[in-house]
């Protein structure tokens, strides 16, 4: 019985190794986008081998021993228990072999850690639980969070290619430049990470901490949140879009102008049906992971807004609370720009189980900030 | 409680005691203390088990399916910290209460009443833990090492209730090392002189200190962290002139001492198993020694790397790096030492040394990975991913806990009388060894793939290995009902076991009969 649950069990594993050139049998450290990974795979290679090297050896005179020198096969106890010589060499040839290892990690360690002459700026910030990216120089700026519909993560529809692994606005950066990446985070620890890119560094609220990349080849490269930062950290992706020159710039202009228009849309005069559908788009993307989709919450910790004082009292407070947070609360006065403030009030009044009727211009919060 | 009340046995002297509940309760007893010691550690060993198959339950598929991802993360800190302070610490206590006087050959440990203390302080300290589960916000969420600022984010009173959990655990293990370190130094039996002590009395005596030295350490970083939840102080927050990097080097400057106060118990108790089973004396004693000591003192400067991803200066990553790679060159010393412990000897393979071999052999491969991640490029790709988790559970599930229960079925003739059921033994090595590697060998390579850890769904090329580590998973915690079955069945019968059960085994445990009785040793034995 026991021996064929161990057999059923060995043969279960086996097989799942025979189909392993199905690429999802990953087995390894993702290919290399950019010299700084290309070296670290290298120096895992390097030291995967080694220890391969020594396991084998080792392991090899045990197993020799388990085999040769059982009591079964009659071999007769050698009384011996030192033999300085021996335990001198076997602690020196490990010296030497760390020393080996150490030599081509300290030349990566400072290719990593050396951020000058970057062709250009990005100022990272993490928070619960978006990336939110600032193209320093460039007046760009832009929110990036998990675009995989929930349908997917509670299993009532297909999952997707890149499940968990997509966002609605990627960074984009030219392929072949030094990219600075300024790193830091509004309210817990977060690491921006790219495995392609073999980039990990942590976002921590308060400091800001550089790290770089230069991409070698065009391309989508996905990675993760790195640190633990609450409920939603296995849903905060990071994709990385790497284009030629040329298109860089023309994506660079369109989000310019988008951005433009946007002010625009600010100075106009808005209909209370087109701020509360717009932000119903706004809220869904920002607000429901902690007040929920239908507005209920999770309380204690995250109030629910249906009957809220504040989305139900006065314009003022609502509004203020949205500009500039309140405990774990985010402030959202840097990362959504009027219009899009002004339709989320509207929204949270007029929808979401509210009807006060009442909501404020874009132009209002522009004068509010 | 100094005086018993059930049954007025005030007379120390006497061979009878107290009966009953009051047996436990008022215990002075190292035997009976260690008995306790090891049922707590048994009991805790399962419920975290639990935990870890909640965890793999939800982790068998991507999408979400049983556990929502806030309750996700309470499972995988509750798993963590009751592994580490609920079972794999108590459990070398246990060892420690019942062998060590057995071992050096006196009565009892120093301060019988402080043992008796240590001991009952665990058990508030495991109820606030798992009634943290039940309060409103539930338990922590953070993970084990409860980071700030989200530990001091999370509103709920489990979080609290934790903190004071490990205070009261950090008392109960600074009491009882005092008391370790005070019977080894002063009590061993006229001739055991420091270097003739049992091996495992050694790394006790060093863990001992680890403990005394860290354990504060991390009061420290918990009463900060307390006081920045509810007291207004802003030691980790950048606001009010902190850093949150700041708890990371406190906590791991406890954190790196007390991995290595879960693996050198554990290597004690291999360096005793080994030679009996080899049938010569364990090869390099002194070495071994010196080996212990120095990854003690190199465990105390090595904590940042931990903290490799964080954004240190070269110079800071370029010392951690160094100084955690010289840690593996007393670590190889001691396994080429049980390997030439075995070499040219007459080699049995009864359960206690199965689960030796697999120590020697599994704790390598976390030795390996370890060495991997001490390579900082490589642990900046690798920090957070199922990689560190493979690394710890081989360290730790097939170091730690391994050694654990092969000493089990070692020592389990001496405390019971019987002999436990061999080939049952055997069938519990083989099913947890091959369901072990099942569950945590693909974890290395997920983690390698890109797989963050504490996450609760995860992309779709990760699934095939997940679901092949939640089988494993199964059937390793299925397999561990086989132990207790077997330890149980042991103790209500079986082969009688005589004073010495094992061949050629050497040690003052084995001069006493068996099961060892209530007191031994109260005039001590000459040892020459
Ligand atoms: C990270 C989680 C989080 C996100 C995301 C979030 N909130 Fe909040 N919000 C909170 C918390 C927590 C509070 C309670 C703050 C307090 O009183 O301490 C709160 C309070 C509020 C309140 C006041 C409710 C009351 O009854 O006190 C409003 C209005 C509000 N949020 C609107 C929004 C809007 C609009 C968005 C999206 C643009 C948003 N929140 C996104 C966590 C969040
Ligand atoms: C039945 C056996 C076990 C299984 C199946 C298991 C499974 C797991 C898994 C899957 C995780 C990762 C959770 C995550 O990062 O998302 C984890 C974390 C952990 N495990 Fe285990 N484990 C087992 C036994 C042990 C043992 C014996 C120890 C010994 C101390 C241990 C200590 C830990 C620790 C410290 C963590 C880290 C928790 C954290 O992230 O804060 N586990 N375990
Ligand atoms: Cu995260
Ligand atoms: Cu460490």
């Amino acid at each position: 019985m026991i021996k064929r649950t161990i057999f059923s069990l060995g043969a279960a594993f086996l097989s799942m190794f025979a189909v392993n050139s199905h690429a999802a049998y990953a087995l390894n450290l993702r290919a290399p986008a950019t010299d700084i990974a290309g070296q670290v795979y290298g120096l895992h290679m390097l030291i995967l081998w080694i220890c391969i090297g020594i396991f084998i050896l080792v392991f090899g005179l045990m197993f020799y021993s388990i085999f040769k020198h059982r009591k079964s096969v009659g071999h007769k106890a050698v009384q011996f228990h030192e033999n300085h010589l021996l335990e001198v060499v076997w602690t020196i040839i490990p010296v030497i072999i760390l020393a080996a290892m150490a030599y081509p990690a300290t030349k990566t360690i400072v290719a990593m850690k050396d951020t000058s002459a970057a062709d250009m700026s990005i100022k990272v910030t993490g928070s619960q639980w978006k990336w939110a990216y600032d193209y320093l120089d460039q007046d760009v700026k832009f929110i990036s969070t998990l675009s995989t519909p929930q349908d997917q993560v509670h299993n009532k529809a297909e999952k997707g290619e890149n499940y968990l692994l997509e966002v609605d606005n990627p960074l984009v950066v030219p392929v072949g430049k030094k990219v600075k990446i300024l790193l830091t985070a509004s309210d817990v620890i977060h690491a921006w990470w790219v495995p392609s890119f073999g980039v990990k560094q942590d976002a921590i609220p308060g400091f800001v901490r550089e790290t770089w990349f230069r991409a070698d080849k065009t391309g989508t490269y996905r990675g993760q949140c790195a640190e633990l930062c609450g409920k939603a950290h296995g849903f905060m992706p990071i994709v990385v879009e790497v284009k030629e020159q040329a298109d860089y710039d023309a994506w660079l202009s369109a989000q310019k102008d988008a951005a433009a228009a946007a002010d625009a849309g600010a100075d106009k005069e808005w209909t209370k049906v087109d701020l509360v559908a717009q932000g119903e788009a706004v809220y869904n993307k920002n607000c429901s992971v902690c007040h929920g989709a239908t507005g209920a919450g999770i309380p204690p910790a995250f109030p629910a807004m249906t009957g809220s004082a504040v989305a139900t009292g006065p314009l003022e407070g609502h509004l203020d609370i949205i500009l500039n947070g309140k405990n774990i609360m985010p402030a959202w006065r840097d990362v959504l720009n009027d219009t899009d403030i002004a339709a989320v009030i509207a929204y949270e009044r007029n929808a979401l189980g509210n009807s006060t009727g009442d909501f404020i211009q874009p132009s209002a919060v522009k004068a509010a900030r | 409680m100094s005086t018993t009340t059930a049954t007025h046995h005030d007379d120390h002297e006497d061979h009878g005691h107290p009966t009953g509940v009051m047996r436990w309760v008022a215990s002075t007893n190292h035997k009976d203390i260690g008995t306790m010691y090891l049922w707590f550690s048994l009991f805790m060993f399962f419920f975290a088990g639990a935990l870890a198959l909640g965890i793999r339950a939800e982790l068998f598929q991507p999408g979400l399916q049983f556990i929502e991802p806030e309750n996700f993360n309470k499972l995988t800190t509750l798993h963590g910290l009751i592994m580490i302070f609920g079972a794999i610490m108590p459990a070398f206590v246990g060892f420690a209460n019942w062998m060590i006087p057995l071992m050096i050959g006196t009565s009892d440990l120093a301060f019988p009443r402080l043992n008796n203390m240590s001991f009952w302080l665990m058990i508030p300290a495991a109820i606030l833990l798992m009634a943290s589960i039940f309060v409103p916000g539930g338990a922590v969420a953070g993970g084990w090492t409860m980071y700030p600022p989200l530990s001091v984010q999370n509103p709920s009173m489990g979080v609290d209730m934790t903190i004071l959990a490990l205070h009261i655990l950090g008392i109960s293990s600074i009491v009882g090392s005092i008391n370790i370190i005070t019977t080894i130094l002063n009590m061993r039996a006229p001739g055991m002189s420091l270097m003739k002590m049992p091996l495992f009395v050694w790394t006790w005596l060093i863990t001992a200190f680890l403990l005394i030295a860290s354990m504060p350490v991390l009061a420290g970083a918990l009463t900060m962290l307390l006081t920045d939840r509810h007291f207004g102080t802003t030691f980790f927050d950048a606001a009010g002139g902190g850093d949150p990097v700041l708890f990371q080097h406190v906590f791991w400057f406890f954190g790196h001492p007390e991995v290595y106060i879960m693996i050198l118990p554990a290597f004690g108790l291999i360096s005793t198993i080994i030679p009996t089973f080899a049938r010569k004396p364990l090869f390099g004693y002194a070495s071994m020694v010196y080996a212990t000591s120095a990854i003690a003192l190199l465990s105390f400067v090595v904590w940042a790397h931990h903290m490799f991803t964080t954004g240190m200066p070269v110079a800071g990553q370029l010392f951690f790096m160094y100084s955690t790679m010289l840690i593996s060159v007393p670590t190889g010393v001691k396994v080429f030492n049980w390997i030439a412990t075995m070499w040219k000897g007459s080699l049995t393979f009864e359960t206690p040394m199965l689960f030796s071999v697999a120590v020697v052999l599994l704790f390598t491969i976390g030795g390996f990975s370890g060495l991997v991640l001490a390579i900082v490029p490589v642990d900046i790709q690798l920090q957070d991913t199922y990689y560190v988790v493979a690394h710890f559970h081989y360290v730790l599930f097939s170091g730690a806990a391994m050694a654990i229960m092969g000493a089990v079925y070692y020592w389990i003739p001496k405390w019971t009388g019987f002999m436990y059921d061999e080939s049952l033994g055997k069938t519990h090595f083989w099913l947890t060894t091959i369901a072990f590697n099942i569950t945590f060998f693909p974890m290395h390579f997920t983690g390698l793939a890109g797989m963050p850890r504490r996450i609760p769904d995860y992309a779709l090329q990760f699934a095939e290995f997940n679901m092949i580590s939640s089988i494993g998973a199964f059937a390793l915690g299925v397999s561990q009902l086989l132990f207790l079955y077997i330890v149980v069945k042991t103790i209500r019968g079986g082969k009688l076991a005589g004073d010495n059960p094992w061949e050629t085994v050497e040690g003052l445990e084995w001069t006493v009969p068996s099961p060892a009785p209530f007191h031994t040793f109260e005039t001590p034995p000459t040892v020459k």
